[in-house]
């Protein structure tokens, strides 16, 4: 609300020299906040409201509607068992396994693979402007685009694979769409092929902003690129790789489309997420309280990630 | 600053609000049939209606399919705002009706005799505390064979009888070149041919304890050990690339004689028709071997909502005009499916529709009409899910064996009770 404050200082001595003043400037006072009324009251609602009923719907025994008599925490002690029966794995065990190794890859390789386009788009080549947005314009596109894309182009009876055999190249084989070991990597595989365009964007950004002349010194200094890069550059975008990662982080944890459309939950349900756990057990299942307990075990874990960052970058403002 | 806030907030939700006067000469239905086939078949419906003086208005579902439509219907509901009737699923239809929002055709259904003439089985499933609440508009039934006759002819195959001669069969095609068995690898087709397969292993009586009753000690009996085990031999038959497919592109895979056979319900036969085929001389449709004389059935419901008074007569109307024995066979030659009613005539069915009517009949007759399990028709949602979840797994190589299989299938069970 900082803002509309000062506008008024701004506004206040002009308007006060004229009679009727008083009521047009409480006006433009309050327009800027009846415009944002409607949102605020959506956010208040649709955001904190429903994050608080979700938390009330995990302690009942909702089932295809919600019912409202607490009964305990026996959908989160279900969650709990089922964490860790891994042989054969419960589909909570699948989900949760899988946002790890969905998780950690695909921020990794999206960092590393956006920074090192980054780097190499910032060597001040030709066609630079025709370049970026064609790694950029993944981003564009819907989750359920990039699924059905990459289910087509992975799938061995129709893709790569096919293709590959077609131009004679018969002892190729590539199922991993098809493999309950490996679908949740051809998840990332498509995952990164999305979001790298943008990180990269992040950084290029970045590298813009680093002040020439430190670079010039170092180069006087007798630094090699790889000594510039690895000694002064990366330490300089610690920011960018912070901003970076909670974009991605956030992205991971929400995946459910990509799932859905590139693997439909892939052979026995081994592509599952957690998004994908939550959707299937409040609306297929009619297990409302074990969806509700999921999706705030999965508001926890963002919660984990972003409170620490939050606090690290409020208290560095501060200091 | 908070009051203003309000204030805002209040002035600008006004202008949301709209009143809705209802029409009650207008029949509002959500349903997900808005492929081809089934949009014609319930063009027939809408026709019906419309020579009474009803308007048809289809309730909008974004996304299509039955899951948006269930979440939409479900928002639908909480809201107060019913449909005239939606399209829903077995347990669905009683979930709703104990929650207390379905309406009651009991007069209806006196007057035009529904009580003798729906077999009892589905009767379970529309009637609830002793009121009609639901309309079945049809029979699909799950243990079937659909075999594309000219690879049959090619590998010299005959009409399977037992277990042993439907794996002799499939191993002739493997020999010949062909794949034997077209499944699409996503757990509810799995789980719908093990239903024919735990029946023909079983038998009538214990796939009724199995998978209706959820008798404990046949669920870890030797007889579902063997049923897995037999699960087991016919994947063996399938293409190395089947996880995932959808049940239509196997089907195709049938229609184009790159495979042999199809285990699927009768909306298979949807299919075969779209691309022109005749039954008899284009394909065959056989019951899955040593099922004969069972009918595995899963129904499509109009779920008849408590509306206000004045919707009512549109309401009825809709009811009648679905149950009506001209609708009945009308939309089910185009369906693939039978009559929810067993006194429709079935000069206007192909061959398999002929012999799909009989079965019923005999099999509501002999009582050995079962829910299917994986369709939503043996257990409630939670219980039939769990289910998919083993039976998938254990096609996919999570579950290893047999006997993991049984053990996990009762916990699994048990837990979703």
């Amino acid at each position: 609300m900082s803002t509309v404050a000062e506008t008024r200082i701004k506004l206040t001595p002009e308007h006060d020299a004229r009679p009727g003043a008083s009521v047009r400037s409480r006006l433009q006072d309050l327009l800027p906040k009846i415009v944002l009324a409607p949102s605020f009251a959506a956010t208040i609602v649709f955001v904190y409201g429903f994050i608080l009923w979700t938390i009330y719907l995990s302690f009942t025994n909702s089932k295809t509607f919600p019912s409202y008599a607490v009964t305990g925490a026996r959908a989160y002690q279900r969650l709990w068992r089922w964490t860790f029966e891994s042989d054969p794995p419960s589909s909570w065990y699948t989900s949760i396994t899988n946002m790890g190794i969905f998780g950690f890859l695909y921020i990794l390789i999206c960092l590393a693979l956006g920074l090192f386009l980054a780097i190499l788009l910032d060597q001040k080549i030709r066609g630079e402007g025709m370049l970026r947005p064609i790694y950029l314009y993944p981003m564009a596109l819907s989750f359920i685009v990039t699924g059905v894309a990459w289910k087509w182009f992975l799938d061995p009876g129709l893709g790569l694979e096919q293709t590959l055999h077609q131009w004679g190249w018969t002892s190729f084989h590539f199922d991993w769409i098809k493999n309950k070991d490996f679908v949740i990597y051809t998840v990332v595989i498509a995952g990164v092929w999305q979001a790298s365009g943008f990180v990269m964007a992040m950084f290029l950004a970045g590298l813009r902003g680093i002040d020439g002349e430190i670079m010039k010194a170092a180069q006087i200094d007798g630094a090699s690129t790889f000594q510039l890069y690895r000694r002064i550059v990366i330490p300089l975008l610690r920011p960018v790789f912070l901003s970076a990662f909670i974009v991605l982080a956030h992205l991971a944890i929400k995946s459910y489309d990509l799932v859905v459309a590139l693997t439909s939950g892939g052979p026995g349900g081994s592509a599952w997420l957690p998004s994908n756990f939550m959707y299937e057990f409040t609306f297929k299942r009619n297990e409302m309280a074990v969806g509700s307990a999921s999706a705030v075990i999965m508001l926890m874990t963002i919660t984990a990630i972003i409170v620490p960052y939050l606090y690290s970058e409020l208290r560095e403002k501060s200091r | 600053m908070l009051r203003k806030l309000l204030i805002g907030t209040a002035l600008a939700t006004s202008f949301a609000f709209s009143a809705h006067a209802a029409d009650v000469k207008e029949v509002q239905m959500l349903h997900w049939w808005t492929s081809g086939g089934e949009a014609a078949a319930l063009n027939v419906l809408k026709q019906d209606l419309a020579k009474e003086g009803y308007a048809w208005k289809d309730v909008p579902v974004a996304g299509g399919g039955g899951d948006a439509a269930m979440t939409a219907l479900k928002a639908m509901v909480a809201a107060g705002n019913y449909p005239t009737a939606s399209q829903m699923l077995g347990y669905t239809v009683l979930d709703y009706a104990a929650a207390g929002v379905m309406g009651d055709l009991t007069e209806t259904a006196k007057k035009e005799g529904w009580d003798k003439s729906v077999p009892a089985a589905l009767q379970k499933f529309s009637v609830y505390d002793g009121k009609w609440v639901a309309a079945p508009v049809n029979v699909h039934s799950v243990n079937w064979l659909w075999i594309n006759k000219a690879v049959m002819e090619k590998i010299g195959g005959t009409e399977p009888k037992t277990f042993d001669d439907f794996v002799a069969l499939l191993d002739k095609a493997k020999a010949a070149g062909v794949i034997p068995l077209a499944l699409g690898g996503q757990n509810w087709q799995e789980a719908t041919m093990f239903d024919s397969v735990v029946l023909s292993t079983g038998g009538p009586e214990f796939y009724k304890k199995a998978m209706n009753d959820l008798d404990e000690e046949s669920l870890k009996s030797d007889t579902m050990k063997k049923s897995f085990d037999n699960l087991a031999k016919l994947v063996k038959y399938v293409d190395p690339n089947f996880s995932g497919r959808d049940w239509n592109l196997a089907t195709a895979m049938v229609i184009k004689g790159d495979a042999l056979v199809q285990v699927m319900g009768d909306w298979a036969k949807g299919e075969f028709h779209a691309a022109n085929k005749t039954p008899g001389t284009d394909f065959l449709c056989y019951r899955f071997p040593g099922t004969d004389g069972s009918v595995i059935y899963n129904s499509d419901m109009f779920g008849m909502f408590n509306v206000p008074e004045d919707r009512k007569a549109a309401q009825v109307a809709l009811a009648t005009a679905t149950l009506s024995k001209s609708f009945q066979s009308a939309f089910n030659v185009v369906k693939g499916s039978v009559p929810a009613r067993t006194d429709v005539p079935d000069t206007d069915f192909d061959a398999c529709g002929k012999k799909g009517i009989a079965d019923l009949k005999k099999a509501n007759e002999g009582g050995t009409l079962f829910g299917s399990l994986a369709q939503g028709y043996g257990a409630p949602p939670a219980v039939a899910n769990a289910y998919k979840d083993v039976v998938s797994k254990f096609v996919h190589g999570q579950i290893k064996t047999s006997d993991e299989a049984v053990t996990e299938l009762v916990k699994a069970i048990d837990d979703a009770k």
